[in-house]
């Protein structure tokens, strides 16, 4: 049997369609979790990486975090929160949280600073108040960066989500390891195929996201 | 007996051991990805059309989740070393390779037109011009491959305990010493810490002409 | 009225950017700061909005310290206008004009008319309305930064090296909108610039600045030409700085001579007469309407055959009472037989000048000027 096969013969059984292990309640699941680790995500990285972007300032401290972040194995991670907290959503957000912070407020900080010094100058001696200056010149000019490092942090989540599994979780990682136990490679494959396709629609999302928030003056030449 | 560094006898191997093989596991990959990657890019960067669909197809590869990937290789390759590596040279080469375009790309078009006019051939020009100048671009996809490759190898622990320190996690559970699962994470932290801080010496060695301010970025 | 007052501008590593800097900068004039590179005109300007704070010294805007009101509504009351224009690429070039109505608190259409209003006044056509930066030429976007600057009705106007980015031409065509925009507002104009040509072209005053943060001198820029301080003022205005002095002289006070100008239709008589009297060794031949065609020599020309094309060519002309001496002289230098064709505003022919007779003109107009009178510039 090849991959087509299997992929063939797990949608084409209609009793994943339905029940507690069907697709859509996987899918939601999944969807669940990686717009909560996600939402929690950004909100610690944005603010952080917005106002440290602004003022040019902590940026080598970032840059450790977020290599520290990084270093964190997250599967790693997800074990000895789940042996020291119990099993549950809670512990299993805290590695997802960790693995999205850093590229986003890395990025978040880096598309900040990264805008054009002068008509960041003429604002303020326009007389724009900073926090002006932050949402109405620098954000607008930095949203096709942010968003990117959005997005990359929500294609690690959705992927690394499968993990939760593991941990005894729902999500389509459910498929991956129950079908490894039960050496049912139909439902491994099947759930590889339902988490890639989650992640190429979290790409397209965010794709539209761009078009309808960045501005046509900043979209031409990125 | 419960020490810290008391490895079960199972995973067959000491702390120095593991050690090895993970950094065997997560290395081996990286450079593979990177010997790829190279001719790959240098492709990209001649015939721009070739860019944009390499990039859809690694953007593809990498949403695919480790496990997943893992799991549907066993088919092919069993439950084995290489099962672990070939999903991480892939994942090196999807960082690696829009990495060494962009720095490639990045190199300012009056120098490579200064180089020309010097009498630097196509060849000579990119090894003696374009490749140092991204060497600063190429080493941060590298940090960025390496350390991500040292976290995913736990995973491989899923799949009869190829996952060298991740084995540890599965210990940790069967026989109740949390210790063992601190002493997984905490030694990955350090080797993906320590193997960062290496690549960035390796960039200050080979670009003695950037500024030295932005170091740990 | 703009007053500093003996300010300094220290930076915490020690280096001084401005020393001890008093200037009275007048109302309805622009004055321009020029320098070399690190002279600290730029943190001057910088100092009257606030964007840099002086270590020492006060600045005083009409009578009162700038620092007792809001820095921002201070920065509301001055336009701002920087190289490169500053433009916010992510708005329509109509929103980045309406930026400081709209902070005043305008309301949309409000602000949007008024923008609209502006792009006119500094030139824009009101099709680029909906476009964004990108889609404009340098000279455009600065014209931009302008608008935006005057959008609401500041009294004073901060430029800083606003035309320098911009190629030659464009930034002339930039020049002359900025001083026929100064004709009908009568803004009080902070200009700074490294381009000393700029500074004399544009400046009611000008103000010299050295490394170091010191002024060097502070005239108007006639008064800078003929009379430099010292030897950093002479070598910064350059080598010739009398013939660029000779802009501030009127052409008007020329008495050019008609003798020597025969219409095309002029007959034998007339051509022979003119030849021998005029002491002039070619005779300038004009149209029927008075306009210049050329030089010939009077044996050459012959009564109802002259021939436009073999004539010499008559050089640029320089519009008599418009026009400076230095046009008038330029005109007579680069004219084939030495002598300057001078035209009225409509292009006809009021007399011709010989070289001579231009450099008498500027004698004279020298004497004059040390004896008190004032040169009134003409540009």
């Amino acid at each position: 049997m090849n991959l087509l096969q299997f992929v063939h013969a797990f949608f084409g059984d209609g009793s994943h369609w339905h029940g507690y292990d069907g697709i859509p309640t996987r899918v939601l699941e999944h969807v669940r979790y990686s717009l909560e680790a996600l939402a929690l995500a950004a909100a610690i990285g944005l603010p952080v990486g917005l106002v440290t972007g602004h003022y040019g300032r902590g940026g080598n401290a970032l840059a450790l975090l977020a290599t520290a972040g990084r270093a964190l194995p997250t599967f790693g991670l997800l074990v000895l929160v789940v042996t020291w907290l119990g099993f549950g959503l809670g512990p299993v957000m805290i590695p997802l949280v960790v693995l999205a912070v850093p590229p986003i407020l890395v990025t978040t900080y880096e598309a900040v600073r990264s805008v054009d010094p002068a008509p960041v100058d003429a604002a303020r001696g326009m007389g724009m108040p900073e926090p002006r200056i932050l949402f109405q010149v620098e954000l607008p000019v930095a949203l096709t960066l942010i968003l990117g490092g959005l997005r990359s942090a929500a294609v690690q989540i959705v992927s690394t989500a499968t993990i939760a599994a593991y941990v005894g979780l729902g999500g389509l990682g459910r498929y991956i390891i129950d079908g490894l136990y039960q050496r049912n490679y139909e439902k491994v494959v099947g759930g590889a195929t339902l988490v890639a396709a989650l992640a190429l629609a979290t790409l397209a999302v965010f794709w539209a996201v761009a078009r309808l928030t960045v501005s046509p003056g900043v979209r031409r030449g990125t | 007996m419960s020490g810290f560094f008391d490895i079960p006898s199972d995973l067959q191997h000491t702390y120095a051991g593991l050690i090895g093989l993970h950094l065997r596991e997560a290395l081996v990959p990286v450079l593979v990805g990177l010997v790829v990657s190279l001719p790959v890019a240098q492709l990209c960067v001649r015939f721009r059309w070739l860019y944009p669909p390499v990039l859809g197809v690694t953007t593809v590869l990498y949403a695919i989740p480790s496990l997943a990937f893992f799991v549907v290789l066993i088919d092919y390759t069993g439950q084995s070393e290489t099962t672990v590596m070939i999903p991480l040279a892939v994942y090196s080469m999807v960082v690696l390779v829009p990495a060494i375009v962009e720095g490639v790309r990045s190199v300012p078009p009056e120098t490579l037109a200064a180089a020309t006019a010097m009498g630097f051939g196509p060849v000579r020009r990119y090894v003696q011009v374009q490749l140092p100048i991204a060497v600063p671009a190429i080493i941060a996809g590298l940090r960025v491959a390496t350390v991500s490759s040292i976290s995913l190898v736990s995973v491989g622990m899923l799949i009869g305990n190829q996952g060298a320190l991740g084995n540890l996690l599965h210990d940790a559970q069967i026989y109740n010493r949390p210790e063992l699962a601190v002493n997984s994470v905490v030694t990955t932290a350090v080797l993906a810490i320590l193997a960062d801080a290496a690549l960035v010496a390796v960039r200050l060695l080979l670009t003695p002409w950037m500024p030295k301010e932005s170091a740990a970025r | 009225m703009i007053r500093i007052d003996s300010v300094t501008k220290r930076y915490p590593d020690g280096t001084v950017a401005v020393d001890r800097l008093s200037l009275d900068i007048e109302d309805g004039s622009i004055t321009v700061l020029v320098g070399p590179s690190g002279c600290g005109k730029t943190t001057t300007l910088r100092m009257i909005n606030r964007m840099v704070e002086p270590s020492e010294g006060t600045i005083l805007l009409d009578g009162a310290d700038i620092r007792q009101q809001p820095v921002n509504t201070l920065r509301r009351s001055m336009g701002y206008v920087i190289q490169n224009a500053g433009l916010f690429q992510h708005r329509t070039i109509v929103d980045n004009i309406a930026t400081v109505p709209r902070l005043l608190g305008w309301g949309k259409d409000r602000a949007r008319a008024r923008a609209r209003e502006l792009m006119e006044r500094v030139g824009l056509d009101a099709s680029l309305a909906k476009r964004y930066p990108y889609q404009l030429s340098g000279g455009q976007q600065q014209r931009v930064g302008v608008a935006r600057a005057l959008a609401a009705d500041p009294p004073v106007l901060l430029m800083d090296e606003p035309f320098s980015a911009v190629d030659p031409v464009v930034r002339k065509g930039l020049q002359d909108e900025l001083l026929r925009i100064q004709a009908e507002l009568g803004k009080t104009i902070v200009f700074v610039t490294h381009d000393i040509d700029e500074a004399v072209k544009l400046g009611t005053m000008v103000a010299v600045l050295r490394t170091g943060g010191h002024l060097a001198q502070y005239a108007p820029p006639a008064e800078l030409l003929s009379d430099p301080a010292d030897a950093f003022v002479e070598d910064f205005l350059g080598s010739d700085r009398g013939i660029r002095r000779l802009s501030f002289f009127p052409s008007g006070a020329l008495e050019l001579q008609t003798a020597p100008v025969v219409a095309l239709d002029a007959d034998a008589g007339t051509i022979a007469a003119r030849g021998s009297t005029s002491g002039a060794p070619y005779l300038l031949v004009a149209d029927l309407d008075g306009r210049p065609l050329g030089w010939g020599d009077p044996k050459d020309l012959t009564a109802g055959e002259i021939e436009p094309g073999r004539l010499l060519s008559h050089g640029r002309p320089f519009v008599h009472g418009k026009d400076s001496l230095r046009a008038a002289l330029d005109a007579a230098v680069l004219s084939p037989t030495g002598w300057a064709v001078g035209v009225d505003g409509t292009g006809r022919v009021v007399g011709v000048v010989s070289q001579q007779a231009v450099g008498e003109a500027i004698r004279s107009a020298h004497a004059l000027d040390r004896g008190g009178e004032d040169a009134r510039a003409v540009r």
